[in-house]
């Protein structure tokens, strides 16, 4: 029971996981907590559902709503932000900015797709292999899989390529990228694209492992993901993996022991004791919460 | 060389919004409202008196006693916001303690109408100490999320203490508040007038806050928080403060709601209520107190005049929120004062007997 408590946990956990990096990539560059985050999310499971719809096949319809929704990502950055990050606003405006955003997109959603429920098509069909007494869904191990590749390549590009040293640097001081020749809205952009990319991952997988999808599933999840995002110290991408998992699996014990009422306080009840305890996160830099 | 382009057309823009103030008449049309304020002050006080009479319409009615409340919440939160500079995305958590206390404290114990509401403003203020005591350890970004966690955890146990708020089914038939036993209702004007009363009551109460010296307190930790504790701002205890009237000023709005409403439920004071209030407060200007009124009859009666619009009036809700960042982020009635700076009676007199002496 609680082992498979823990599976279950683990798959939720890779999908807030890959929500969170969302929220730690943008945190990073611009000490912004992109509220439009969680609403990218659900527009990106919403995308995937339709490109699947009009007959895209499963995995090139998600490519091609992770594309869009990437570029609807570098939209609101072009658009909202970067007009206020010109005007030096105070960094409230930029936080009220997505608040808004993540209202128009939402709205926009649910004007175009309808409110409801509607079902979404299993990615991985079904089916269980049983790892010693505990049997184990294929969606679930799929899940994992996809999430901890796709954690492998974000790693890889933030620290390895060339784009994720501008990235680094824009993060530590963007004034000093500007002078040594990085173009710092250039970088902000692609970081959107790829915050973009990877919350429409998360949101086809969780779609998939649910089977549901709906325009205002982006609110909660966002801001669990964002309290992972907290939790493992925002701006950091193994942070983000760790915290993701720490807050699934915490949801789902706290579902099954203290009764399902429960289970979407739990996320905030660990946001506020990280916040008071210790602000920086388990993986954070000291100093970062200067904002 | 980019960061001396930058402050230029910085400058160039702050000239343009000037230039528009100017040409709305902006600062003449203050002047002017400050010099008939004898006027202009009573016939406004006329004028909401007599409003249900000239109005007679049941909607209509229902609807400005709504500006009225949000009215009320607004000018709670802008103690905390506009004033102190702290950001709360969680106080619909403040009008859910107001909303139901009242409401539990009348249903289940008896209690007349302005006890419980007092009651319910207590509780509110008790737990804005323990709310504003992590505004003392994180500061910005982190704590409008603590806040935004607050409102979140308050529904989780308006929805989980079911023997006491009903859980998920809320309470029904709250009633109306009763006055030396009449009632109140929208029909017979009573909750107009009520809410009438509590927002002059509040209006009053923030007018002479913000130009005592706890104002001037909250204030400067706005300004600057290290130059405040230099002052000899005692910061933790104004910070707690600000948190305090503003959770009281919200717990007074929703118990007001509670009643008007008749029912309310956990999902009733959701994160849209929190952005809701905390949009008027922008719109309106931030630390402003005309403001939260024009802001709050813009944005209530926004829904009600646009149902044309079908659901795209709550894309447009959005929309104003990230234009009016854009474009005036001080708000509508934000604009800078250019009227003299408000001297005391006494401060007058004692000029006024200086200059006498010197000549």
């Amino acid at each position: 029971m609680v082992t498979q408590q823990i599976i279950n946990g683990l798959a939720l956990g890779m999908g807030y996981a890959l929500i969170a990096v969302g929220y730690s990539l943008v945190f990073g560059i611009l000490r912004l907590v992109n509220f439009s985050h969680g609403a990218i999310y659900a527009f990106g499971a919403e995308m995937a559902m339709v490109f699947i719809g009009m007959h895209f096949g499963i995995v090139p319809g998600i490519v091609a709503a992770m594309l869009l929704t990437g570029i609807l990502g570098i939209a609101i950055d072009k658009a909202a932000l970067e007009p206020l990050r010109k005007k030096k606003s105070p960094p409230i405006a930029s936080l009220i900015t997505t608040i808004g955003i993540s209202n128009i997109i939402t709205n926009l959603l649910i004007i175009f797709l309808g409110s409801e429920k509607r079902s979404f098509p299993s990615i991985f069909g079904e089916g269980n292999v049983m790892i010693g007494k505990f049997p184990i869904s294929i969606t679930q191990i799929m899940m994992f899989v996809v999430s901890v590749l796709l954690m492998g390549i974000l790693m890889f590009i933030v620290f390895k390529t060339k784009i994720g040293l501008a990235m680094r640097a824009c993060e530590q001081n963007p004034k000093a990228a500007n002078l040594m020749g990085v173009n710092v809205n250039f970088i902000i952009s692609f970081t959107f694209f790829l915050a973009g990319v990877s919350a429409t991952i998360a949101g086809a997988l969780v779609s998939g492992y649910y089977q549901i999808v709906y325009p205002n599933m982006g609110f909660m999840a966002g801001l669990k993901a964002f309290a992972a995002a907290v939790l493992g110290g925002i701006g950091s991408l193994p942070g983000a993996l760790i915290g993701g998992l720490m807050v699934g699996v915490s949801e789902s014990m706290a579902a099954t022991f203290l009764g399902s009422t429960y289970r979407d306080s739990i996320a905030f009840i660990i946001l506020i004791l990280v916040l008071l305890l210790r602000p920086q996160g388990l993986f954070g830099r000291k100093g970062i919460t200067k904002v | 060389m980019a960061e001396n382009k930058d402050r230029n057309t910085s400058t160039a823009k702050e000239r343009k919004s000037f230039a528009i103030a100017e040409m709305l008449n902006l600062h003449q049309l203050e002047k002017w409202v400050h010099e008939k304020k004898q006027i202009l002050l009573p016939a406004l006080i006329l004028f909401l008196l007599a409003f249900p009479f000239i109005l007679s319409n049941q909607y209509l009615l229902t609807v400005s006693i709504k500006i009225g409340i949000y009215s009320i919440l607004a000018l709670g939160l802008n103690v905390l916001t506009g004033y102190t500079g702290l950001v709360s995305l969680g106080h619909a958590g403040f009008v859910a303690i107001g909303a139901y206390s009242s409401a539990i404290l009348s249903m289940k114990a008896g209690l007349p109408f302005f006890p419980s509401v007092l009651l319910g403003m207590l509780l509110a203020g008790a737990i804005g100490v323990v709310l504003g005591l992590p505004s003392l350890r994180v500061t910005g970004t982190y704590l409008s999320i603590i806040t935004l966690g607050f409102g979140e955890i308050m529904k989780m146990i308006l929805m989980n203490w079911q023997s006491v708020t009903g859980g998920t089914l809320g309470i029904k038939n709250i009633p109306k508040p009763e006055i030396f036993g009449m009632e109140l209702t929208v029909q017979n004007y009573g909750l107009y007038y009520l809410a009438l009363f509590f927002l002059i009551l509040v209006s009053v109460f923030c007018f002479f806050l913000v130009r005592s010296k706890t104002g001037r307190a909250l204030r400067g930790i706005k300004g600057d928080e290290l130059a405040s504790t230099m002052m000899g701002v005692n910061v933790n205890f104004y910070k707690i403060l600000a948190m305090v009237i503003s959770a009281m000023i919200c717990a007074l709005g929703g118990s007001l709601y509670s009643r008007l409403i008749g029912y309310v439920d956990p999902n009733t004071f959701n994160f849209d209520v929190s952005t809701m209030i905390l949009s008027i407060v922008i719109l309106g200007g931030m630390g402003t107190q005309r403001g939260m009124y024009i802001g709050a009859i813009l944005l209530i009666a926004f829904p009600e005049v646009s149902r044309f619009l079908m659901e795209y009036r709550f894309v447009l809700y959005g929309v104003i929120l990230v234009l009016m960042m854009r474009f005036r982020p001080a708000g509508l009635l934000g604009w800078k004062s250019r009227l003299p700076y408000p001297l005391s009676r006494q401060a007058k007199e004692d000029l006024a007997k200086e200059s006498k002496e010197l000549v």
